[in-house]
């Protein structure tokens, strides 16, 4: 027992001068990194670590920020809510970083809002597109929450605009889950600007969070006179949907959210079938901007893989918090918080940053057309 | 008319899924009353084996077919005689527990081993051929679907009925010790029983794999409990039963998403089943036996 006693005790010195060593010795910049890195939504994570990544690797290779290298704190959060929670917990108190990146989607980037405001640390998602993220139910703004994409009111607007005059659609058809914040969103602000735009919304079918079958609802929607199908989801359930539609016969314009942009749509979807479809999104490889194809370069060079708009908001969101660290002149939570509501036209490879009054980015969205599965055209809308 | 029989031909070939997964529940019920809750987790084995075999062995469909079918039945073997054959005298809760068990582990597994993304097949693993046929569109894969089940189907009626294997199955169902008595190896029946069972729940989960061309490691689980409803519908240890349960689950659910909504549709099937357990406890085609003392 007196042993145990020694070895706690020695223990507890040994580690109270370890976290006494990182705290006041460090060289290096943490900045936390929480995101999907495995389960559902694994496609969206894991795309933004590697743009992170990126940028890091730039910024470091240049001598750092302040100095000082930067040095990534990554945790995985499982696509589950209480695990991000769990991590930006451990990221604030723990690691103490200066800033937390994530994570991809609205959802669990609203379940770290807590920590973000009890422990002053900024967290910037670089693709939570859903309004809630930096602004609570009755309209007032989280002071620490930021983004680097457009919203989703933003995004339907473009959708519903797009569907009424490039596609000059008068009726369209909606299918979309009512179990996902996100598509809800979506779904309400494309009705209400369809509607506005002199439209009609014919039908408005849904559907449940494990469904893969979708033929059912896809025959009672063939059977209105839609003119364009509207489909507020993610790439995995996006694919069948489109997949099934083909297959039935229906030929219609399909329209979506930045959640097509994915790799994983081609391969549920399948090329012959990814016609006629059109998505809104953050970013074009198709954009002349040089910065932009020595981004793709880099991270294909990196990453082994093409570069998708979430790789390339993840990239925007580390160089905005480095920019930040930089004016503020200080690793203070505080003042790196207050550095990054004053970044006025930062320029990504995702576009013109400035901070609205909402915490939420003014930046143009890109309308992107596939032919046989592949990006063929890529049309800008400014807001 | 046309969008109604459009929707029953879209029923069938969810529900044809849905029957030969209920296959496998009910047989296994039938002849040690387990109710493997694994049995889901074979349909998904079965998708990943397709998978292995199109993509990485680019095998045809029905080469690949025959032996997903063959590994699946010899893991199927493999959890009886590890997981279930040492508990067979213990009770049912204990068995059943086990079978839970046996569930996370192969669905912990596949995602360990194969990733947890969703994965694709080929898109041209089969023909993608429409038919036109009155306003109604079948597609190949939607008849590859339903002929596959029913030939299955068949062939697993014929061996249960008409051969000596299957005399041997029934007779441990009715009675096992009995039937040890009468000279039949009762441990090499519950073995063929569960291989049987694994193999059609493989063929329901490749058939799925190339139709809706999307798979991951809990795709057994919804399917899998739907298709119990199905075997405890159609009266479980029944194997007409099961046919029955699967095809009127899967037309049933594309009804309701159908004409009502997406949202009803399983509520409405977990209803039915409750309904039909306080109706006919015995389920469909269950006969109300007495208890022999």
């Amino acid at each position: 027992m007196k042993k145990l006693l020694v070895v706690l005790a020695s223990l507890v010195v040994v580690l109270s001068s370890l976290t006494a060593c990182t705290s006041t010795g460090s060289k290096t910049i943490k900045i936390g990194v929480n995101l999907e890195l495995s389960g559902d939504y694994l496609i969206y994570g894991t795309p933004e670590k590697w743009g992170i990544q990126l940028a890091v690797n730039e910024i470091n290779a240049a001598g750092g920020i302040l100095g000082k290298q930067i040095e990534l704190v990554i945790y995985d959060n499982k696509s589950n809510a209480t695990e991000a929670y769990n991590n930006a917990l451990k990221l604030a108190t723990e690691d103490e970083v200066v800033a937390i990146l994530g994570a991809a989607t609205s959802g669990l980037t609203v379940a770290q809002q807590p920590v973000a405001s009890q422990y002053k640390v900024a967290i910037v998602t670089p693709s939570g597109s859903n309004a809630l993220v930096t602004v609570a139910e009755d309209a007032s703004v989280f002071d620490w929450m930021f983004r680097t994409c457009f919203i989703d009111p933003f995004q339907g607007v473009v959708l519903a605009n797009f569907a009424s005059t490039e596609i000059g659609a008068t009726k369209a058809a909606v299918l979309g889950a009512t179990g996902s914040d996100y598509a809800v969103a979506l779904n309400e602000i494309f009705t209400t600007q369809f509607t506005a735009n002199g439209g009609t919304v014919v039908a408005s079918e849904s559907y449940t969070d494990d469904q893969t079958d979708f033929s059912a609802v896809l025959t009672t929607l063939m059977a209105t006179d839609a003119e364009v199908l509207y489909v507020p989801a993610y790439a995995d359930t996006a694919g069948l949907i489109i997949k099934q539609a083909r297959e039935l016969g229906w030929n219609v314009p399909i329209v979506g959210p930045d959640g097509f942009d994915s790799a994983s749509l081609l391969t549920t979807a399948g090329a012959a079938n990814l016609n006629n479809v059109f998505f809104s999104t953050h970013y074009t490889a198709l954009d002349e901007n040089p910065a932009v194809a020595e981004f793709i370069t880099n991270y294909k060079a990196l990453a082994k893989e093409e570069p998708m708009a979430l790789s390339a908001l993840g990239y925007d969101a580390m160089y905005l918090v480095a920019n930040a660290i930089t004016a503020a002149n200080s690793t203070d939570t505080t003042k790196v918080r207050d550095a990054i509501l004053a970044t006025s036209n930062f320029t990504g490879v995702t576009g013109s940053i400035t901070f609205d009054a909402k915490h939420n980015p003014v930046k143009s969205a890109v309308v992107i057309e596939l032919v046989e599965g592949v990006y063929a055209k890529a049309t800008r809308v400014n807001p | 008319m046309t969008q109604f029989l459009q929707q029953i031909v879209n029923g069938l070939s969810l529900g044809s899924i849905y029957a030969l997964i209920a296959l496998g529940y009910t047989m296994v019920y039938g002849i040690i009353k387990l109710i493997n809750f694994a049995h889901g987790d074979m349909y998904m084995l079965g998708a990943y084996f397709g998978f292995i075999a199109i993509t990485i062995l680019k095998l045809d469909f029905l080469p690949s077919l025959v032996i997903t079918m063959t590994a699946t039945a010899i893991i199927g073997i493999m959890i009886e005689r590890i997981a279930y054959r040492p508990l067979r005298h213990s009770t049912r809760v204990v068995a059943l527990i086990t079978a839970i068990g046996v569930s996370f582990l192969l669905q912990n597994s596949v995602a360990k081993i194969m990733g947890v993304s969703i994965k694709g097949f080929p898109m041209d693993t089969l023909p993608t051929q429409t038919w036109h046929i009155f306003g109604i569109v079948i597609t190949l894969k939607q008849l590859i679907i339903l002929v596959t089940a029913v030939v299955l189907m068949v062939l697993l009626t014929v061996i249960v009925q008409k051969t000596k294997v299957g005399r041997a199955m029934r007779a441990v169902a009715v009675d096992a010790d009995a039937a040890r008595l009468m000279g039949i190896n009762v441990d090499n029946i519950i073995s063929l029983t569960f291989a049987i069972g694994s193999a059609l729940a493989a063929a329901a989960g490749i058939l799925v794999g190339v139709y809706y061309n999307s798979i991951d490691p809990l795709m057994g689980i919804a399917p899998g409990l739907k298709a119990f409803v199905a075997a405890v519908f159609g009266g479980i240890g029944i194997i007409p039963g099961a046919m029955i349960g699967g095809f009127t689950i899967g037309i049933t659910e594309v009804l309701i998403s159908g004409y009502w909504s997406s949202m009803f549709k399983d509520a409405i099937v977990y209803g039915l089943l409750i309904f039909v357990l306080l109706v006919k406890p015995s389920g469909l085609l269950g006969k109300n036996r007495k208890e022999k003392v």
